[in-house]
């Protein structure tokens, strides 16, 4: 597509603000959860940023949705879509893709840990049944409390009822253990700083579970045995509200405990559920951290917690709708161009966090855009694992299954489940590994996708146009093409040079051998659309969600 | 109330924040400046300044390196039937390592390591971290916690990160344990044998240094939101990165991996192998500083066709390890390096002579051996004594912890000083009861 005519939507009526970020509009309450943010910045003082471009929506829309880039074509059609439901139409389709049951699954791999070796040892078999059962459960909208209710009281082998493993994910399986374990992910508290009876009584609900191998190799059963009354454990069993539990002979007290937990008086279930989606899709909970709820960490904004948890409790705890409410909202609509800065602005919603992209939506974004793949393993290769090469990073359901590109990259180890566990904080190694790594040069190169772009295009406007939606998911400003012309004149003589064989440190390839310094020499003309395609790769729009 | 949490937030990102700028792993790389008081007051003066491990990846068998038993017979000697002499009387070692055997009065044998541990995960972390797995909490291996104290908080100001491993991080399990993926090794990826060596990142293959600059001046144009919001403290953070990598880059800092700056003579006695180029390129990083390189050796896990592995591999660890220990002795960077040599177990002193193995050895935990040599431990010294076929400890058994609290020790690290927990828990270097039965430290050599 010519960018000619691609400038046509940047100057489009939204888009009166000076950048292809923001429009000029600001968040005016439209939605009960932009009242409540609202309120709050407004006692504050704070001014909340306007709300995001068509470009900006898209892309975002795609990134926090499915973890999956747009194609160009996607983020064209909606950026040119006219219809005024546009927005809201889009996260209704993004919801029913299958990226995001693995998006999202893999975000409770994680605080699940989901994890075949040291210091989980799942086990390979072990890991496919449970990250196929939380995928199943996502994908066919399983309500919440049933999702958890399984977790907590499920029985069977470890190979075959994938939900059993919630109680092999622990590093420590004494009842105190995986009383933590519970804790930590339906309570979102942690048990290191509960009094000690309080956790002992928590852990009286988990006295009675055991474990047994059977005649294959690595399997295991984990189920109730009423046999282990004995330890009469199960009797000092304290609800975590203080109430002591009174469970019956031959019951599993597992059960008792769930059935306490999803009650609907039970104030933490929904409480941490619709913190979470908050946290995930807006970068941080409304809880803060959203695995550490306790009394002197408040929310910042109680009413909007107490909101969402009662829409999720009326709408039977489907999750989908809580991502629905926030996604369609002002609030997550806002630009991030923040007109305030400062520490209550960012723990009240001001504006779009800016977030380095996590590194398997990292990897999968740059091997989408170049056509190219890469490569998983695991430190221990047995039983053998078949890994396709065409593997998405986010579908990678075992956590001990990796690259060094992921571990660069902060890919949570999944040895504790803590949401701090994922760092996606900038570094400098990282920094070095895009901007002049051989992996990264490589893909670009190599990449399919630039060669059928250079290779289609009639003139040069098409393949920086190209790029930019590849790339950007939006198309070039008269700015960026003026720098683009100007970078490829600078560069005509220089490699007019190293044809004529002056640049003696030239690459082997031989590529700017063909170059005959002419303006529109193909060789030339290839070398500036991969510098292009690295600058914008390198830049912070794609490495960061915007 | 919300105030409050306001307040409370702000507390907890510096807290963070504070906590970020010290766990300065190879992310750290040039954020040197910000110390930690408490880091910084955890380390005494110290005889090492530097540690070289070489891991042995897979567990080497230490009949066949560094405790032979050729009276034990074939079932246990296999061919290898002839230890030579070293250069300390009383000391044998492989006919292999004969290179090795003139160094001897530089490094001490430890021949009595045991933890009982026969799977690789479980016995790495242990030899790496120093504690058993199991409590609920992943620590750190010893690289990570030495370039913690030792890095940037310790007055280390280099460009190149200061923990960095040759040529593929270990894998097994996470290095950073529970400081998180920032305090993980730099891994250089590449191969030093060969040339350039393309260290992943900094040496970049066929990009001049003039297409370097201009491509960062287009980045710099093109690099539209960045300059929208510039005040942005993500945005910060990646200019800051940024330059730090094109100081790497374009700086002289990178020129330490530029092995054509050594002497031909002196690269062959390392051996132009993977291995003995990565020991060569460990004396240049510790020359410079780098407070801690792990060299991570591939391929003793032999179950099959041991010994003919063993004739293949031997000699490049002779000349590589051997080549180092001179080296470093002769540049006078010995006396303050600890050159650290093992697996994380050893292998059955029993070979398996039956198909499928025909001629194997197993992981065996029970005993194995270690070297360590320089940084303040005594050369010429063989630590423990083990038995007749080398499948007991006999006299003085030396556990992980015996070991690592000495490295720590002559480093001028603390063990009880505390390590920056991600959940506030209170963790020390070395919690005093992981000594399996008593820490004893290598008193003997040190």
């Amino acid at each position: 597509m010519a960018v000619g005519s691609a400038a046509a939507p940047e100057s489009a009526p939204r888009a009166v603000a000076p950048n292809p970020y923001e429009t000029a509009s600001a968040p005016t309450g439209r939605t009960e959860i932009d009242r409540l943010v609202l309120a709050k910045l407004n006692k504050l003082g704070i001014q909340p940023a306007n709300l995001c471009s068509d470009a900006v929506f898209v892309r975002r829309a795609y990134l926090d949705v499915i973890g999956t880039m747009p194609t160009g074509k996607e983020a064209m059609a909606f950026i040119k879509d006219e219809s005024p439901n546009k927005r809201e139409a889009l996260i209704d389709v993004l919801l029913k893709r299958t990226e995001f049951t693995d998006y999202w699954t893999m975000r409770w791999d994680e605080a699940l840990r989901v994890k075949a070796e040291f210091p989980i040892n799942l086990w390979p078999n072990a890991v496919q049944a449970y990250h196929r059962w939380i995928f199943t459960a996502l994908r066919d909208g399983m309500p919440y409390d049933k999702f958890a209710r399984e977790l907590l009281t499920a029985n069977g082998s470890n190979f075959r009822v994938g939900p059993v493993n919630f109680y092999r994910a622990v590093q420590d399986k004494t009842p105190a253990g995986v009383a933590h374990a519970v804790a930590q992910t339906f309570l979102g508290e942690r048990t290191e700083k509960w009094p000690k009876e309080r956790l002992a009584g928590l852990a009286g609900f988990f006295s009675q579970i055991d474990y047994k191998a059977t005649l294959e190799w690595k399997e295991e059963i984990v189920y109730y045995d009423p046999a282990m009354a004995t330890n009469g454990l199960a009797k000092t069993a304290v609800f975590p509200d203080g109430k002591p539990a009174l469970i019956a002979p031959d019951t599993d007290p597992r059960q008792v405990f769930a059935d306490w937990l999803i009650g609907e008086k039970n104030p933490w279930f929904a409480r941490v559920a619709v913190n979470r989606v908050w946290a995930w899709l807006m970068g941080r909970g409304i809880i803060h951290e959203p695995d550490d709820l306790r009394a002197d960490n408040p929310p910042c904004n109680a009413e909007l917690l107490a909101y969402l948890q009662k829409e999720l409790i009326a709408a039977k705890w489907d999750l989908r709708h809580i991502y629905r409410l926030i996604l369609t909202s002002d609030t997550y609509q806002l630009s991030s161009i923040a007109k305030t800065r400062s520490a209550a602005a960012e723990a009240n919603f001001a504006s779009y966090p800016l977030r380095r992209l996590e590194a398997e939506v990292l990897i999968d974004a740059l091997n989408q855009i170049t056509g190219t793949t890469e490569k998983y393993v695991s430190a221990i290769p047995e039983p053998f694992t078949f890994i396709p090469e065409d593997q998405r990073a986010i579908q990678l359901g075992d956590g001990s299954i990796s690259s060094s590109f992921l571990e660069m990259f902060g890919r949570p180890a999944r040895d504790t489940g803590l949401w701090s566990e994922r760092v996606n904080k900038t570094t400098p190694d990282q920094t070095l590994h895009m901007l002049n790594s051989s992996h990264i040069q490589r893909k670009l190169e190599q990449s399919p996708k630039f060669q059928a772009l250079m290779r289609n295009a009639t003139a040069p406007r098409e393949v920086i146009g190209g790029l930019y939606l590849m790339i950007l998911s939006r198309l070039p400003t008269p700015q960026e093409i003026q720098a683009i012309a100007g970078y490829a004149q600078i560069e005509a003589p220089a490699t007019a040079a190293s044809a004529t064989g002056k640049s003696g440190k030239s690459a082997k390839s031989g590529k700017s051998s063909k170059s005959s310094g002419k303006y529109r020499d193909p060789g030339k003309g290839r070398e500036a659309a991969l510098d292009i395609a690295w600058a914008l790769i390198n830049s912070q729009e794609f490495l960061y969600r915007h | 109330m919300n105030m409050n949490h306001t307040i409370l937030s702000a507390g907890e990102m510096t807290r963070r924040a504070a906590l970020q700028r010290t766990m300065l792993g190879a992310g750290g790389l040039m954020l040197g400046g910000a110390l930690a008081p408490r880091a910084r007051a955890a380390v005494k003066a110290a005889k090492a300044k530097a540690v070289i491990q070489i891991w042995m990846w897979g567990g080497p068998c230490h009949l066949d390196t560094f405790d032979p038993k050729p009276e034990a017979g074939n079932d246990f000697t296999g061919p290898l039937t002839k230890p030579i002499e070293t250069n300390v009387p009383g000391i044998r070692i492989c006919e292999l390592l004969p290179l090795l055997a003139k160094q001897a009065d530089k490094y001490s044998i430890l021949r009595t390591m045991t933890h009982g541990i026969n799977g690789h995960e479980t016995a790495s972390y242990m030899v790496q971290t120093g504690h058993k797995p199991g409590d609920g909490t992943v620590y750190p291996g010893v690289g990570a916690v030495v370039s913690y104290f030792k890095g940037y908080n310790g007055g280390y100001k280099g460009l190149i990160p200061p923990y960095l491993v040759m040529t593929k991080l270990q894998g097994r399990f996470a290095e950073a344990g529970f400081l998180g993926s920032r305090a993980k090794p730099f891994a250089t990826g590449g191969d030093p044998s060969q040339n350039p060596f393309l260290v992943e990142g900094v040496v970049a293959q066929g990009i001049t240094d003039k297409r370097q600059q201009s491509r960062r001046e287009l980045l710099h144009h093109l690099n539209t939101l960045g300059l929208t919001m510039p005040d942005d403290p993500q945005v910060l953070e990646a200019a800051k990165s940024e330059q730090a990598a094109y100081d790497l880059i374009l700086g002289d800092a990178g020129k330490v991996f530029d092995l054509s700056q050594e002497k031909d003579a002196l690269r062959e006695a390392y051996g132009r192998t993977r291995f003995g180029q990565s020991c060569l390129m460990a004396r240049r990083l510790v020359e410079r500083g780098v407070p801690y390189v792990t060299i991570n050796y591939e391929g003793w896990d032999t179950h099959k066709g041991h010994f003919q592995e063993m004739r293949r591999k031997l000699p490049d660890l002779d000349k590589g390890m051997a080549t180092l220990l001179q080296d470093l002795s002769d540049r006078g960077l010995l006396d303050s390096t600890i050159v650290w040599w093992g697996g994380e177990f050893g292998r059955t002193p029993r070979v398996q002579w039956d198909p499928p193995w025909n001629g194997g050895r197993n992981h065996f935990g029970k005993v194995f051996s270690h070297v360590v040599a320089g940084g303040g431990f005594k050369g010429g010294h063989a630590v423990g004594e083990t038995t007749a076929t080398g499948e007991e400890v006999k006299t003085r058994p030396i556990y992980v912890t015996d070991l690592i609290t000495s490295m720590y020790d002559l480093l001028g690290i603390d063990c009880n000083a505390k390590l920056p927990h991600p959940q506030g828990l209170d963790v020390c270097v070395m919690k005093p009861e992981t000594g399996v039965a008593g820490s004893n430290k290598l008193t003997e050599i040190m």
